[in-house]
């Protein structure tokens, strides 16, 4: 689940200093790691499916960085390579929900009566799964896979966009710059999307950096129990679980594959968590 | 009156979102693309279209879906969660025989997590505009994001090269062995309640924060109350209101990291049954555990928030 920190608080922040310092860090890590990721094909040293049987589980050197797995492989180009692909699996899954849920938050918000109650009912509903527990129920239908698992995510992170808009959303429906803008003639999508959207670009940003620090450990827990990304694509959750069978010869593809999680789950969450403090009072109250 | 008309809000919010849960995993194995009977019997010489089926009958599956769903839930409501494809017997057995490790492991965690939450955020709360606050703060965020199973295999491979044959993995029930029970579950407790530790730490630093600005405790300063005395009879029992709401919700959240840190641990629970389940694809199991804990989870959910606004006196009153 999502570690949905701490709620909004209305602190009065003297010092912003210091925020504004790890903010900058979080942003730095999650640039470099982005690149990474982008970048794989080009920096990472090996091939990451290319096997050396004779090199297999050496230790960290200066020809394999972080060492060799159980086949040769070189782990930090499987690293690099199981970056991008927790990445790009986390954020088209957020990035999923976001649409949807923010799709059906809105229209709650702006035609209230039954239309929000039959949504905000139905969000009730997926919400109430523990996260993993409505994970696996998704893959035990459509397999396991990539793709599983990205949908899998995007189900269980809709109602938390389609929650966390509608409220901030029921507030700007309100105000007198939406009120005028109707008075004028303007549609109910251009009303929505040049009005209201635009005010609660902060909030999204936000909840999408924490959601995706969490994704990115859902995705890598899927993966450990083997229900995620397929072998033998590189995974950062699988080659945690591959690493765990030679933990006492060769413990480094388990240890650096669980670092590289740590180090991008924390970026992400760190940058959400200093980017709320500096939010902008108005959206704290929702 | 106020709790009552709260209490009869939850009540109906329960009662659609139990029916919600209800339909939809209802609608699971129906979801399941091609046909579910015939994956489930797998590619086997001996499936033949009879075998079929008579095993589609035993499930319901021929009937219109309407009344596929009010039989099923009758039976549900009867305690009867249907069979286990493969040995036939009931599915509730089965569950029944692996809850009780992952309902350990996760009360643990969470009692290790409350326990240290606590003085932890008082701590943070105290912290406040500090020179070594920003440090703190990246480090609660560590807490959050670490990958509890990779924690636990950390701590195998420190613990045994540093107390070689110490018995770690596994488990023994508490009735048989107590001790060795509790030795045996308490390192993926401790692995487990990390996040929720310091997503409670963190949620007491800033509603202490909160309250350390209200009016009442000005109040208390001004009429001389000493200021530790503020902090823990004044702030921290106000603050400790939104901290017991969220404990609930921390419930599903260790379930599910319960799920995947037995596999660390080699810990028979909920866990490796599910994933033995969706490994031989035994799609009542799945649904029946999908269903069972989920709706434990619910009920949970709705009795915190019923405390809630029981301790709560601007609701109980």
């Amino acid at each position: 689940m999502s570690a949905p920190a701490s709620p909004p608080q209305a602190q009065a922040r003297s010092k912003r200093r210091p925020l504004l310092s790890l903010y900058s860090v979080a942003l730095t890590m999650i640039v470099i790691l982005v690149l990474v990721a982008l970048a794989a094909p080009l920096i990472a040293p090996y091939d990451p499916l290319g096997q050396d049987i004779l090199q297999r589980l050496k230790g960290p050197s200066s020809a394999h960085w972080l060492g060799t797995d159980q086949l040769g492989r070189d782990v930090l180009s499987r690293i690099i390579y199981g970056l991008r692909s927790s990445l790009s699996i986390s954020a088209s899954a957020v990035f999923v929900a976001f649409l949807g849920g923010s799709v059906l938050g809105l229209l709650a918000a702006y035609y209230r009566g039954w239309t929000e109650r039959i949504i905000m009912r139905l969000m009730d509903v997926l919400f109430a799964f523990p996260v993993m527990l409505l994970a696996i129920g998704v893959i035990a239908v459509m397999g396991p896979g990539a793709v599983p698992t990205a949908a899998a995510i995007a189900i269980v992170y809709t109602p938390i966009f389609a929650r966390l808009l509608r409220g901030p959303a029921l507030v700007v429906a309100e105000s007198d710059f939406v009120l005028s803008a109707r008075s004028i003639g303007a549609s109910d999508l251009r009303i929505i999307l040049h009005h209201i959207l635009p005010n609660l670009v902060s909030v999204i940003l936000v909840q999408f950096s924490l959601l995706l620090s969490s994704a990115i450990l859902v995705e890598a827990s899927l993966s450990f129990l083997g229900l995620g990304t397929q072998p033998p694509t590189p995974s950062l959750g699988m080659m945690l679980s591959e690493g765990r069978n030679f933990l006492f010869l060769a413990p480094w593809a388990a240890i650096f594959s669980g670092v590289a999680i740590l180090i991008v789950a924390f970026a992400l969450n760190l940058f959400g968590d200093a980017l709320r403090d500096d939010l902008d009072p108005r959206l704290r109250q929702s | 009156m106020v709790f009552l008309r709260r209490l009869r809000g939850r009540l109906i919010d329960l009662a659609f979102v139990i029916a919600g849960v209800s339909v939809l995993v209802f609608g699971f194995i129906r979801m399941i693309p091609g046909d579910a009977v015939a994956i489930m019997l797998g590619a086997n010489a001996e499936v033949t279209p009879e075998r079929i089926a008579a095993v589609r009958t035993r499930l319901g599956l021929d009937l219109p879906i309407h009344e596929q769903y009010v039989a099923w839930l009758s039976d549900v409501l009867r305690g009867d969660f249907g069979v286990s494809i493969w040995t036939g017997k009931p599915v509730i057995d089965e569950i029944a025989a692996h809850v009780w490790p992952t309902l350990q492991l996760t009360l643990l965690a969470l009692a290790t997590a409350v326990i240290l939450a606590i003085p932890l955020g008082i701590l943070m709360a105290r912290l406040r505009g500090r020179r070594g606050e920003a440090l703190v703060q990246a480090g609660s965020v560590v807490g959050l994001t670490v990958p509890p199973f990779w924690l636990g295999i950390i701590m195998i491979l420190t613990l045994s090269a540093v107390a070689p044959g110490v018995q770690m993995l596994g488990y023994v029930p508490f009735s048989q062995d107590p001790l060795g029970n509790l030795a045996r579950l308490i390192l993926p407790a401790i692995a487990l309640s990390l996040p929720i530790m310091a997503n409670l730490a963190r949620l007491l630093r800033s509603t202490l924060l909160e309250a350390m600005q209200q009016d009442y405790i000005r109040t208390a300063r001004a009429k001389g109350v000493p200021a530790r005395r503020v902090l823990y009879r004044h702030a921290l029992r106000n603050a400790l209101i939104p901290f017991i709401t969220s404990v609930g919700i921390m419930a599903g959240y260790l379930l599910g990291g319960a799920i995947v840190i037995e596999q660390v641990f080699a810990i028979p629970g909920l866990g490796r049954l599910i994933l033995g389940a969706i490994a031989e694809r035994n799609y009542p199991l799945i649904q029946a555990t999908i269903l069972l804990v989920t709706c434990s989870f619910v009920f949970v959910n709705f009795a915190v928030d019923v405390v809630y606004a029981l301790i709560d006196p601007r609701i109980s009153e």
